[in-house]
């Protein structure tokens, strides 16, 4: 059923908290996403079309893409991993025809149901994040699905029970748990931390949050020492037969 | 986006079949019942032809979809979905149809009242299903040249406008069109071209007011310029929505799709009253004079053309928010 679930006290949200203070832009999230994922009981296969060829083609639920944001000194590079944000009020389950996309009751995780996809597309034109990609050879749309068959997979370590992307980043940027719990370590961070959403003035509400760069510790932003280097007395030789060695070496290489 | 070839045959095909299905209905209102025994086969072949149109349409609604065979699972969401409810309302609008049809050429004049009442129900359905096509871009917030409230309001009345081109250029290819008849599709091509000018002017002037620092948040730190992007080649996301027609082409466009949908047949439709009101009453032997039948048939082929170009352009010239994740800088 395409009508949202009637969103309960305390609901559950899970979701995923990305940090774009820390996250390098390695793809580690992208491509263990992939891996996982093509292979899952809940979105594979993600088939590639042309995979080695000029023009390959296919469903990821994970793209990061690097951009440079400010000007001159001040300029930074940020990497911005993108992927479905589980909103609370997404137009791409009430706009689908058949019911085959869904929001869960239970924890507030959106599916697509491959049995009953028609492949009509419209619940992409919907997301104002590109979450979702058509699988051409699947018929049907693909996205995250939070790793709904590792989180509660309990053939797994319970260490384990996490999304792939969060698994595999090797800088901890990105963090997984229930948002709407206030007191979890992600609603922590996220209050700490300043977390925003993307695009609020659509109104999905997304679940997801992002982390923003810290502010710089560096040479454009540190406060100017008190004495400059130039200004540091020159250190004086203290005599010793070594520093009277090399002083000889220095004033026979300035001749 | 995208400009799929089948959705823009779907949406002119069965918006000018639903239009003139709602004039032959109007027609049968104001004409009087058939004599007992009589069969009206122009009116029968009129309602074949607005038929052919809608199902062949709807036919090429399916051909995009990845999986054709679960179509019938499109009329369970009408609770929530736009698509939905204009699938429902298009085959629920079959039956009040059909009906009225059966009614119309086999009941005569005692057959009148379920006549009426059926083909309003098929007149109404069909423009109710028009108005959920526009509706279904129009309720989408992640677009803003289609979030505009006359997006919807547009296809019905071009819904109308083409399908009242057709109709009229039938009735002058069987010497039956008549001025009020020819007066009644002018004012409504003429509304049609008012209302598209208006809608083409708020595009524009309205702001563009999602940037690239909103959707990525990172604004406050200054402008946000794409380094290096998440895949080498185009993913679903960019073929499907990183469409835009560039503005040069759209200015064009836009006069080319003006000329053709409306200043045109409304020339030709002026033509035609004019012919009319130097041959009245119509020629009495030997069907309609040429005159007539040139200039209806004219001002349907322009519109034929002219709304395929406005359909194009209201999808090529539609921006997506998300390519703002891409490099664009406004959406």
């Amino acid at each position: 059923m395409t009508a949202l679930p009637q969103a309960a006290p305390n609901q559950k949200k899970l979701g995923l908290v990305i940090d774009l203070d820390t996250c390098v832009g390695c793809q580690a999230c992208a491509t263990s996403c992939k891996e996982w994922n093509d292979g899952g009981a809940a979105s594979g296969p993600l088939t590639d079309v042309d995979p080695y060829g000029k023009d390959p083609y296919g469903p990821w639920l994970n793209r990061v893409h690097s951009y440079d944001v400010g000007e001159g000194d001040t300029s930074r590079t940020v990497h911005f991993p993108r992927s479905c944000l589980h909103c609370e009020t997404p137009a791409c389950v009430t706009v689908c025809p058949t019911g085959a996309s869904y929001k869960r009751a239970e924890d507030g995780i959106v599916l697509v149901n491959p049995e009953t996809c028609i492949g009509c597309k419209l619940c992409s034109w919907a997301c104002p994040y590109g979450a979702r990609e058509y699988d051409t050879s699947g018929g049907v749309m693909k996205k995250c699905t939070l790793c709904v068959d590792r989180i509660y997979n309990t053939h797994l370590e319970p260490q384990d029970r996490q999304p792939a992307c969060v698994k595999a980043c090797p800088t901890g940027a990105r963090h997984f748990g229930d948002l709407g719990d206030a007191d979890s370590a992600v609603s922590k961070l996220v209050r700490e931390r300043g977390g925003f959403d993307l695009l609020p003035a659509i109104g999905y509400q997304p679940v997801n949050k992002y982390l923003p760069p810290r502010a710089r510790r560096d040479v454009t932003t540190a406060a100017p020492s008190p004495v400059a280097a130039h200004d540091r007395p020159a250190p004086q030789p203290d005599g010793t037969p070594i520093e009277r060695l090399f002083s000889w070496a220095d004033r026979l290489l300035s001749r | 986006m995208n400009p799929a070839y089948s959705v823009i045959f779907f949406t002119t095909a069965s918006g000018a079949g639903y239009g003139l299905l709602a004039w032959l209905v109007a027609l049968a209102v104001i004409g009087d019942a058939p004599a007992p025994g009589e069969i009206p086969w122009t009116w029968l072949a009129a309602h074949a032809v607005a038929f052919v149109l809608v199902s062949a349409g709807l036919l090429a609604s399916t051909a995009h979809l990845g999986h054709p065979e679960r179509a019938w699972r499109a009329f369970s969401q009408w609770r929530t979905s736009w698509l939905s409810r204009e699938g429902v309302l298009a085959v629920l609008t079959f039956l009040p149809w059909l009906l009225h049809v059966a009614a119309g050429a086999g009941f005569g004049a005692s057959g009148r009242g379920l006549t009426l009442v059926a083909g309003a129900a098929a007149a109404g359905g069909a423009l109710a299903t028009v108005w959920c096509t526009g509706m279904i871009y129009q309720s989408l917030p992640t677009i803003r040249a289609w979030h505009q409230p006359l997006v919807a309001p547009i296809y019905v009345l071009l819904s109308l406008a083409t399908g009242g081109v057709l109709a009229l250029a039938g009735l002058a290819w069987f010497g039956a069109a008549t001025p009020w008849a020819a007066g009644l599709v002018i004012v409504l091509v003429a509304l049609s071209g008012a209302l598209k000018m208006r809608y083409w002017r708020q595009v524009d002037t309205a702001g563009r007011s999602y940037t690239a620092g909103a959707a990525t948040g990172l604004g406050r730190y200054g402008a946000v310029r794409v380094l290096d992007p998440p895949h080498t080649q185009a993913n679903f996301v960019m073929r499907e929505m990183g469409f835009v027609v560039a503005r040069k082409h759209a200015r064009r466009l836009r006069r080319l799709a003006a000329l053709l949908l409306f200043v045109a047949p409304l020339a030709c439709l002026a033509a035609l009253v004019g012919t009319m009101a130097v041959a009245s009453p119509p020629v009495a032997s030997g069907g309609p004079g040429m005159a007539p039948v040139a200039a209806a048939s004219l001002a349907l082929l322009a519109t034929v053309c002219g709304v395929v170009v406005e359909r194009w352009l209201f999808f090529a010239e539609a921006q997506h928010v998300v390519t703002l994740f891409y490099g664009a800088d406004r959406a």
